[in-house]
Protein backbone atom coordinates (compact mmCIF):
# COMPACT_ATOMS: atom_id res chain seq x y z
CA UNK A 1 0.00 0.00 0.00
CA UNK A 2 1.39 3.48 -0.83
CA UNK A 3 -0.70 6.73 -0.55
CA UNK A 4 -3.77 4.79 0.31
CA UNK A 5 -3.56 2.64 -2.65
CA UNK A 6 -3.14 -1.42 -2.13
CA UNK A 7 -2.04 -3.29 -5.55
CA UNK A 8 -3.87 -6.25 -7.12
CA UNK A 9 -1.87 -8.67 -7.70
CA UNK A 10 -4.06 -11.25 -9.41
CA UNK A 11 -3.51 -10.35 -13.15
CA UNK A 12 -0.91 -8.00 -14.96
CA UNK A 13 -3.70 -5.74 -16.07
CA UNK A 14 -5.10 -5.48 -12.59
CA UNK A 15 -1.84 -4.51 -11.47
CA UNK A 16 -1.23 -1.91 -13.61
CA UNK A 17 -4.49 -0.25 -13.07
CA UNK A 18 -4.19 -0.59 -9.19
CA UNK A 19 -1.10 0.82 -9.61
CA UNK A 20 -1.60 3.78 -11.92
CA UNK A 21 -3.14 6.58 -9.45
CA UNK A 22 0.21 6.14 -7.43
CA UNK A 23 2.41 6.54 -10.21
CA UNK A 24 0.10 9.17 -11.59
CA UNK A 25 1.50 11.03 -8.45
CA UNK A 26 4.90 10.62 -8.89
CA UNK A 27 4.10 11.92 -12.07
CA UNK A 28 3.50 15.02 -10.66
CA UNK A 29 6.51 15.57 -8.66
CA UNK A 30 8.37 14.96 -12.22
CA UNK A 31 6.64 17.60 -13.91
CA UNK A 32 6.75 20.20 -11.39
CA UNK A 33 10.40 19.14 -10.83
CA UNK A 34 11.00 20.05 -15.10
CA UNK A 35 9.08 22.70 -14.85
CA UNK A 36 11.05 24.42 -11.86
CA UNK A 37 14.56 23.37 -13.28
CA UNK A 38 13.41 24.82 -16.23
CA UNK A 39 12.34 28.18 -15.18
CA UNK A 40 16.15 28.28 -13.52
CA UNK A 41 17.89 27.23 -16.75
CA UNK A 42 16.20 29.76 -18.70
CA UNK A 43 17.24 32.13 -15.95
CA UNK A 44 20.99 31.27 -15.43
CA UNK A 45 20.83 30.54 -19.29
CA UNK A 46 20.56 33.76 -20.18
CA UNK A 47 22.70 35.58 -17.50
CA UNK A 48 25.33 32.71 -18.89
CA UNK A 49 24.81 34.03 -22.12
CA UNK A 50 24.63 37.64 -21.75
CA UNK A 51 28.12 37.24 -19.26
CA UNK A 52 29.74 35.46 -22.33
CA UNK A 53 29.52 38.27 -24.08
CA UNK A 54 30.94 40.72 -21.27
CA UNK A 55 33.47 43.01 -22.94
CA UNK A 56 35.91 42.28 -19.50
CA UNK A 57 38.31 39.39 -20.87
CA UNK A 58 38.29 37.69 -17.56
CA UNK A 59 34.34 37.73 -16.94
CA UNK A 60 33.67 36.02 -20.64
CA UNK A 61 36.39 33.59 -20.54
CA UNK A 62 35.11 32.33 -16.94
CA UNK A 63 31.71 32.14 -17.77
CA UNK A 64 33.05 30.32 -21.16
CA UNK A 65 34.60 27.91 -18.73
CA UNK A 66 31.70 27.49 -15.86
CA UNK A 67 29.16 26.40 -19.15
CA UNK A 68 31.72 24.31 -20.56
CA UNK A 69 32.69 21.97 -17.69
CA UNK A 70 28.70 22.34 -16.41
CA UNK A 71 28.02 21.04 -20.79
CA UNK A 72 30.88 18.09 -20.08
CA UNK A 73 29.97 16.85 -16.80
CA UNK A 74 27.10 14.33 -16.16
CA UNK A 75 24.08 15.34 -14.22
CA UNK A 76 24.44 12.67 -11.85
CA UNK A 77 27.43 13.63 -10.55
CA UNK A 78 26.55 17.03 -10.44
CA UNK A 79 23.66 15.77 -8.43
CA UNK A 80 25.46 13.94 -5.57
CA UNK A 81 28.01 17.02 -5.63
CA UNK A 82 25.27 19.50 -4.60
CA UNK A 83 23.57 16.66 -2.59
CA UNK A 84 26.35 15.58 -0.39
CA UNK A 85 28.58 18.83 -0.31
CA UNK A 86 26.51 21.21 0.24
CA UNK A 87 25.50 20.11 4.19
CA UNK A 88 29.28 20.44 4.37
CA UNK A 89 29.47 23.84 4.41
CA UNK A 90 25.93 24.01 5.99
CA UNK A 91 23.46 24.49 2.99
CA UNK A 92 21.23 21.78 3.68
CA UNK A 93 18.23 21.77 1.40
CA UNK A 94 15.57 19.08 0.52
CA UNK A 95 16.06 16.62 -2.04
CA UNK A 96 13.59 18.03 -4.34
CA UNK A 97 15.27 21.15 -4.13
CA UNK A 98 18.48 20.29 -4.72
CA UNK A 99 17.37 18.18 -7.70
CA UNK A 100 15.87 21.23 -9.13
CA UNK A 101 18.95 23.13 -9.24
CA UNK A 102 21.49 20.21 -10.09
CA UNK A 103 18.97 20.02 -13.54
CA UNK A 104 18.30 23.99 -13.99
CA UNK A 105 22.49 24.03 -13.91
CA UNK A 106 22.96 21.16 -15.98
CA UNK A 107 20.68 22.74 -18.64
CA UNK A 108 21.38 26.33 -18.28
CA UNK A 109 24.79 25.09 -20.39
CA UNK A 110 22.40 24.21 -22.87
CA UNK A 111 20.35 27.36 -22.83
CA UNK A 112 23.28 29.70 -22.89
CA UNK A 113 24.22 27.99 -26.22
CA UNK A 114 20.83 28.49 -27.14
CA UNK A 115 20.67 32.27 -26.53
CA UNK A 116 23.93 32.57 -27.89
CA UNK A 117 22.87 31.55 -31.06
CA UNK A 118 19.45 33.59 -30.82
CA UNK A 119 21.71 36.71 -29.92
CA UNK A 120 24.16 36.22 -33.13
CA UNK A 121 21.00 35.73 -35.35
CA UNK A 122 20.26 39.53 -34.69
CA UNK A 123 21.95 41.59 -37.44
CA UNK A 124 24.43 43.62 -36.80
CA UNK A 125 22.27 46.96 -38.30
CA UNK A 126 20.05 46.66 -35.11
CA UNK A 127 23.28 47.49 -32.74
CA UNK A 128 24.49 49.64 -35.20
CA UNK A 129 20.76 51.73 -35.09
CA UNK A 130 20.50 51.65 -30.97
CA UNK A 131 24.27 52.98 -30.89
CA UNK A 132 23.05 55.86 -33.08
CA UNK A 133 20.18 56.60 -30.80
CA UNK A 134 22.70 56.62 -28.42
CA UNK A 135 21.12 53.49 -26.40
CA UNK A 136 23.25 52.21 -23.45
CA UNK A 137 24.47 48.48 -24.02
CA UNK A 138 22.72 47.07 -21.52
CA UNK A 139 18.96 49.31 -23.05
CA UNK A 140 20.32 47.58 -26.31
CA UNK A 141 19.79 44.26 -25.36
CA UNK A 142 16.59 45.30 -22.96
CA UNK A 143 14.92 46.77 -25.51
CA UNK A 144 15.77 45.31 -28.87
CA UNK A 145 17.78 42.14 -28.79
CA UNK A 146 16.14 40.09 -26.43
CA UNK A 147 12.38 40.79 -27.25
CA UNK A 148 13.35 39.85 -31.22
CA UNK A 149 15.26 37.06 -29.87
CA UNK A 150 12.96 34.56 -27.51
CA UNK A 151 10.24 34.19 -29.94
CA UNK A 152 12.82 32.81 -32.49
CA UNK A 153 14.36 30.20 -29.85
CA UNK A 154 11.25 29.35 -28.76
CA UNK A 155 10.95 25.50 -30.69
CA UNK A 156 14.54 24.89 -29.78
CA UNK A 157 14.06 25.36 -26.08
CA UNK A 158 10.60 23.45 -26.32
CA UNK A 159 13.24 20.45 -27.27
CA UNK A 160 15.79 20.93 -23.90
CA UNK A 161 12.14 20.89 -21.82
CA UNK A 162 11.59 16.97 -23.22
CA UNK A 163 15.42 16.28 -22.81
CA UNK A 164 15.21 17.70 -19.21
CA UNK A 165 11.71 15.75 -18.03
CA UNK A 166 13.66 12.47 -19.08
CA UNK A 167 16.18 12.85 -17.44
CA UNK A 168 14.18 13.88 -14.13
CA UNK A 169 14.27 10.13 -13.40
CA UNK A 170 17.90 10.70 -12.16
CA UNK A 171 16.08 12.55 -9.20
CA UNK A 172 15.08 9.61 -7.27
CA UNK A 173 18.60 8.52 -6.62
CA UNK A 174 18.56 11.26 -4.04
CA UNK A 175 15.39 9.98 -2.76
CA UNK A 176 13.02 12.74 -4.54
CA UNK A 177 9.57 10.31 -5.25
CA UNK A 178 9.27 10.83 -8.44
CA UNK A 179 7.63 8.58 -10.91
CA UNK A 180 10.43 5.81 -11.76
CA UNK A 181 11.15 6.26 -7.28
CA UNK A 182 8.26 5.27 -6.75
CA UNK A 183 8.03 2.01 -9.58
CA UNK A 184 11.02 0.84 -7.95
CA UNK A 185 9.30 1.27 -4.31
CA UNK A 186 6.52 -0.77 -5.55
CA UNK A 187 8.42 -3.28 -7.46
CA UNK A 188 10.49 -3.40 -4.12
CA UNK A 189 7.54 -4.77 -2.03
CA UNK A 190 6.04 -6.87 -4.91
CA UNK A 191 8.80 -8.35 -6.01
CA UNK A 192 7.23 -7.78 -9.65
CA UNK A 193 9.86 -4.90 -11.59
CA UNK A 194 8.41 -5.80 -15.31
CA UNK A 195 4.44 -3.85 -15.18
CA UNK A 196 6.07 -0.95 -13.00
CA UNK A 197 8.45 -0.12 -14.65
CA UNK A 198 6.92 -0.64 -18.31
CA UNK A 199 4.36 1.53 -17.17
CA UNK A 200 6.82 4.25 -16.38
CA UNK A 201 8.22 4.00 -19.62
CA UNK A 202 4.59 3.79 -21.35
CA UNK A 203 3.96 7.37 -19.77
CA UNK A 204 6.91 8.79 -20.33
CA UNK A 205 6.85 7.78 -24.46
CA UNK A 206 3.16 9.20 -24.56
CA UNK A 207 4.07 12.57 -22.42
CA UNK A 208 7.28 12.94 -25.07
CA UNK A 209 5.19 12.08 -27.78
CA UNK A 210 2.42 14.68 -27.36
CA UNK A 211 5.05 17.59 -26.55
CA UNK A 212 7.10 16.70 -29.54
CA UNK A 213 3.89 16.72 -31.73
CA UNK A 214 3.01 20.59 -29.97
CA UNK A 215 7.39 21.81 -30.45
CA UNK A 216 6.49 20.84 -33.98
CA UNK A 217 3.27 22.42 -34.43
CA UNK A 218 5.00 25.18 -33.28
CA UNK A 219 7.76 24.98 -35.72
CA UNK A 220 5.28 25.81 -38.58
CA UNK A 221 2.89 28.50 -36.62
CA UNK A 222 5.69 30.18 -35.77
CA UNK A 223 6.21 31.17 -39.31
CA UNK A 224 3.62 32.44 -40.32
CA UNK A 225 3.08 34.26 -37.58
CA UNK A 226 6.17 36.45 -38.86
CA UNK A 227 8.76 35.05 -36.66
CA UNK A 228 11.55 33.96 -38.27
CA UNK A 229 12.84 30.64 -36.70
CA UNK A 230 16.70 31.01 -38.02
CA UNK B 1 47.34 14.81 0.65
CA UNK B 2 44.44 12.36 1.02
CA UNK B 3 42.97 12.88 -2.96
CA UNK B 4 45.88 11.25 -3.92
CA UNK B 5 44.92 7.83 -2.35
CA UNK B 6 41.71 8.29 -4.03
CA UNK B 7 43.50 8.27 -7.36
CA UNK B 8 43.96 4.71 -7.94
CA UNK B 9 40.54 3.68 -7.15
CA UNK B 10 39.24 6.46 -8.80
CA UNK B 11 41.17 5.81 -12.12
CA UNK B 12 40.07 2.10 -12.17
CA UNK B 13 36.50 3.54 -12.48
CA UNK B 14 37.52 6.17 -15.20
CA UNK B 15 38.86 3.01 -17.36
CA UNK B 16 35.53 1.26 -16.87
CA UNK B 17 33.51 4.45 -17.86
CA UNK B 18 35.97 4.27 -20.75
CA UNK B 19 35.03 0.85 -21.94
CA UNK B 20 31.65 1.01 -21.53
CA UNK B 21 31.45 5.11 -23.33
CA UNK B 22 33.62 3.45 -26.17
CA UNK B 23 31.91 -0.13 -26.61
CA UNK B 24 28.20 2.13 -26.62
CA UNK B 25 29.47 4.45 -28.86
CA UNK B 26 30.81 1.97 -31.57
CA UNK B 27 27.55 -0.31 -31.46
CA UNK B 28 25.41 2.66 -31.10
CA UNK B 29 26.61 4.07 -34.37
CA UNK B 30 26.52 0.86 -36.05
CA UNK B 31 22.52 0.77 -34.90
CA UNK B 32 22.06 4.39 -36.17
CA UNK B 33 23.18 4.44 -39.58
CA UNK B 34 21.36 0.80 -39.72
CA UNK B 35 18.29 2.58 -38.25
CA UNK B 36 18.61 5.65 -40.24
CA UNK B 37 18.97 4.25 -43.36
CA UNK B 38 16.32 1.99 -42.72
CA UNK B 39 14.17 5.35 -41.98
CA UNK B 40 15.28 6.77 -45.81
CA UNK B 41 16.09 3.65 -48.31
CA UNK B 42 13.59 0.97 -46.39
CA UNK B 43 10.46 -0.19 -48.11
CA UNK B 44 7.28 1.04 -45.87
CA UNK B 45 7.40 -1.82 -43.34
CA UNK B 46 11.17 -1.67 -42.71
CA UNK B 47 11.06 2.11 -41.80
CA UNK B 48 7.93 1.82 -39.99
CA UNK B 49 10.54 -0.96 -37.50
CA UNK B 50 13.25 1.74 -37.66
CA UNK B 51 10.60 4.38 -36.35
CA UNK B 52 9.31 2.81 -33.82
CA UNK B 53 12.24 2.28 -32.44
CA UNK B 54 13.90 5.36 -32.86
CA UNK B 55 10.91 6.71 -30.70
CA UNK B 56 10.50 4.11 -28.29
CA UNK B 57 14.24 4.90 -27.43
CA UNK B 58 14.15 8.41 -27.33
CA UNK B 59 10.79 9.15 -25.75
CA UNK B 60 11.77 6.83 -22.38
CA UNK B 61 14.51 7.96 -20.17
CA UNK B 62 17.63 6.46 -20.52
CA UNK B 63 17.50 5.24 -16.71
CA UNK B 64 14.21 3.68 -17.05
CA UNK B 65 15.59 1.61 -19.89
CA UNK B 66 18.18 0.14 -17.85
CA UNK B 67 16.51 -0.32 -15.18
CA UNK B 68 14.18 -2.27 -17.32
CA UNK B 69 16.88 -4.64 -18.37
CA UNK B 70 18.03 -4.96 -15.06
CA UNK B 71 15.47 -5.35 -13.17
CA UNK B 72 12.47 -6.58 -15.45
CA UNK B 73 13.80 -8.57 -18.13
CA UNK B 74 14.96 -11.28 -15.78
CA UNK B 75 11.40 -11.98 -14.73
CA UNK B 76 10.31 -13.30 -18.16
CA UNK B 77 13.90 -15.51 -18.13
CA UNK B 78 16.16 -12.86 -19.97
CA UNK B 79 19.28 -11.73 -17.72
CA UNK B 80 22.63 -10.66 -18.25
CA UNK B 81 25.87 -9.14 -16.21
CA UNK B 82 25.53 -5.35 -15.50
CA UNK B 83 28.18 -4.16 -17.74
CA UNK B 84 26.24 -6.64 -20.72
CA UNK B 85 23.01 -4.93 -19.75
CA UNK B 86 24.70 -1.31 -19.54
CA UNK B 87 26.36 -1.13 -22.75
CA UNK B 88 23.67 -2.88 -24.46
CA UNK B 89 21.04 -0.20 -22.77
CA UNK B 90 23.25 2.68 -23.58
CA UNK B 91 24.09 1.36 -27.49
CA UNK B 92 20.12 1.15 -28.21
CA UNK B 93 19.50 4.62 -26.55
CA UNK B 94 22.82 6.41 -28.24
CA UNK B 95 21.87 4.82 -31.63
CA UNK B 96 18.28 5.96 -31.24
CA UNK B 97 19.33 9.50 -31.15
CA UNK B 98 22.18 8.79 -33.61
CA UNK B 99 19.79 7.27 -36.39
CA UNK B 100 17.98 11.05 -35.99
CA UNK B 101 21.31 12.65 -37.64
CA UNK B 102 21.94 10.17 -39.62
CA UNK B 103 18.19 10.20 -40.90
CA UNK B 104 18.76 14.44 -41.19
CA UNK B 105 22.08 14.05 -43.28
CA UNK B 106 20.46 11.65 -45.70
CA UNK B 107 17.50 13.87 -46.80
CA UNK B 108 20.04 16.85 -46.73
CA UNK B 109 21.65 15.48 -49.91
CA UNK B 110 20.53 17.32 -52.78
CA UNK B 111 17.74 15.05 -55.02
CA UNK B 112 19.96 16.26 -58.09
CA UNK B 113 22.93 13.85 -56.65
CA UNK B 114 20.38 10.89 -56.61
CA UNK B 115 19.11 11.42 -60.05
CA UNK B 116 22.47 12.10 -61.68
CA UNK B 117 23.43 8.56 -60.40
CA UNK B 118 20.17 7.04 -61.65
CA UNK B 119 20.78 8.42 -64.96
CA UNK B 120 24.21 7.28 -65.20
CA UNK B 121 22.40 3.08 -64.06
CA UNK B 122 23.78 2.91 -60.36
CA UNK B 123 21.74 0.64 -58.41
CA UNK B 124 20.38 1.77 -54.94
CA UNK B 125 23.16 -0.13 -53.03
CA UNK B 126 25.92 1.55 -55.52
CA UNK B 127 24.24 5.78 -55.30
CA UNK B 128 24.11 4.64 -51.33
CA UNK B 129 27.51 4.20 -50.85
CA UNK B 130 28.97 5.81 -53.41
CA UNK B 131 27.27 9.08 -53.49
CA UNK B 132 24.99 9.37 -50.50
CA UNK B 133 26.51 8.38 -47.95
CA UNK B 134 30.28 9.95 -48.49
CA UNK B 135 28.20 13.44 -48.67
CA UNK B 136 26.21 13.16 -45.83
CA UNK B 137 29.19 11.58 -43.90
CA UNK B 138 30.57 15.11 -43.67
CA UNK B 139 27.45 16.64 -42.27
CA UNK B 140 27.14 14.41 -39.55
CA UNK B 141 30.51 14.57 -37.80
CA UNK B 142 29.59 17.18 -35.56
CA UNK B 143 26.62 16.33 -34.74
CA UNK B 144 28.14 12.48 -33.67
CA UNK B 145 30.84 14.84 -32.04
CA UNK B 146 27.96 15.99 -29.63
CA UNK B 147 26.52 12.78 -29.15
CA UNK B 148 29.14 10.96 -28.43
CA UNK B 149 30.03 13.32 -25.20
CA UNK B 150 26.65 12.83 -24.10
CA UNK B 151 27.08 9.30 -23.89
CA UNK B 152 30.12 9.81 -21.98
CA UNK B 153 28.25 11.82 -19.45
CA UNK B 154 25.23 9.08 -19.79
CA UNK B 155 27.15 6.04 -18.80
CA UNK B 156 27.28 7.43 -15.21
CA UNK B 157 23.91 6.39 -15.03
CA UNK B 158 25.00 2.48 -15.09
CA UNK B 159 26.86 2.95 -11.60
CA UNK B 160 22.93 2.48 -10.49
CA UNK B 161 22.97 -1.09 -11.95
CA UNK B 162 25.76 -1.49 -9.57
CA UNK B 163 28.51 -1.06 -12.10
CA UNK B 164 32.00 -0.25 -10.46
CA UNK B 165 32.62 3.02 -13.17
CA UNK B 166 33.89 6.31 -11.97
CA UNK B 167 30.40 7.62 -10.50
CA UNK B 168 29.97 4.19 -8.73
CA UNK B 169 33.71 4.41 -7.12
CA UNK B 170 33.35 7.97 -6.44
CA UNK B 171 29.95 7.11 -4.65
CA UNK B 172 32.17 3.78 -2.83
CA UNK B 173 34.66 6.25 -1.31
CA UNK B 174 32.92 8.85 -0.40
CA UNK B 175 30.84 6.40 1.57
CA UNK B 176 33.78 5.46 3.42
CA UNK B 177 35.85 8.57 4.08
CA UNK B 178 33.02 11.16 4.21
CA UNK B 179 35.34 13.63 1.90
CA UNK B 180 32.30 14.45 -0.32
CA UNK B 181 33.89 17.74 -1.37
CA UNK B 182 37.28 16.19 -2.28
CA UNK B 183 36.01 12.97 -4.30
CA UNK B 184 33.76 14.56 -6.25
CA UNK B 185 35.71 17.70 -7.44
CA UNK B 186 37.96 14.97 -8.55
CA UNK B 187 35.01 12.77 -10.27
CA UNK B 188 34.01 16.08 -12.18
CA UNK B 189 37.48 17.08 -12.73
CA UNK B 190 37.95 13.06 -14.37
CA UNK B 191 34.65 13.60 -16.40
CA UNK B 192 35.78 16.89 -17.63
CA UNK B 193 39.37 15.39 -18.83
CA UNK B 194 37.48 12.31 -20.42
CA UNK B 195 35.25 14.72 -22.43
CA UNK B 196 37.66 16.70 -23.99
CA UNK B 197 39.84 13.57 -24.74
CA UNK B 198 36.48 12.45 -26.73
CA UNK B 199 36.08 15.87 -28.05
CA UNK B 200 39.51 15.89 -29.65
CA UNK B 201 39.24 12.48 -30.91
CA UNK B 202 36.10 13.40 -32.95
CA UNK B 203 37.63 16.31 -34.25
CA UNK B 204 40.43 14.13 -35.52
CA UNK B 205 37.92 11.90 -36.83
CA UNK B 206 35.98 14.74 -38.71
CA UNK B 207 38.89 16.06 -40.57
CA UNK B 208 39.55 12.35 -41.92
CA UNK B 209 36.32 12.29 -43.06
CA UNK B 210 36.23 15.61 -44.59
CA UNK B 211 39.30 14.68 -46.55
CA UNK B 212 37.35 11.98 -47.73
CA UNK B 213 39.57 9.01 -46.05
CA UNK B 214 36.55 7.39 -44.77
CA UNK B 215 35.45 6.43 -48.77
CA UNK B 216 38.76 7.36 -50.27
CA UNK B 217 37.83 5.92 -53.51
CA UNK B 218 34.47 7.65 -53.66
CA UNK B 219 36.12 10.86 -53.04
CA UNK B 220 38.70 10.77 -55.78
CA UNK B 221 36.74 9.10 -58.40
Amino acid sequence: MMYGYTWDLTTPLTYAASILPILLIGLTVTLQAAAAGFALALVLGLAFALLRRSRIKAVALTTAFVVEFLRDTPLLVQLFFLYYVLPDYGITLPAFLTGVIALGLQYSAYTSEVYRGGIEAIPRGQWEAATALNMTRWQTYRDIVIPQMVPRIVPTMGNYLVAMLKETPVLSVVTVLEMLGLANMIGERTFEYLVPLSMVGIIFLLLTLICSAGIHRLEKVLPKAGIPLR
Amino acid sequence: MDWLTYLPSLAQGALVTAWITLASIAIGAALAFAAGIARVEGGRAVSTLALCYTEVFRGTSLLVQLFWLYYALPLVGLSFDPVTTGIVGLSLHVGAYGSEIVRGALNAVPVAQREAARALNFGRVHTLMRICLPQAIVEMMPAFGNLAIETLKLSSLVSLISIADLTFRAQSIRNITLDSATVYTLTLVGYFLMSLVLMLAMRLIERMVRRGAAFPRAAHA
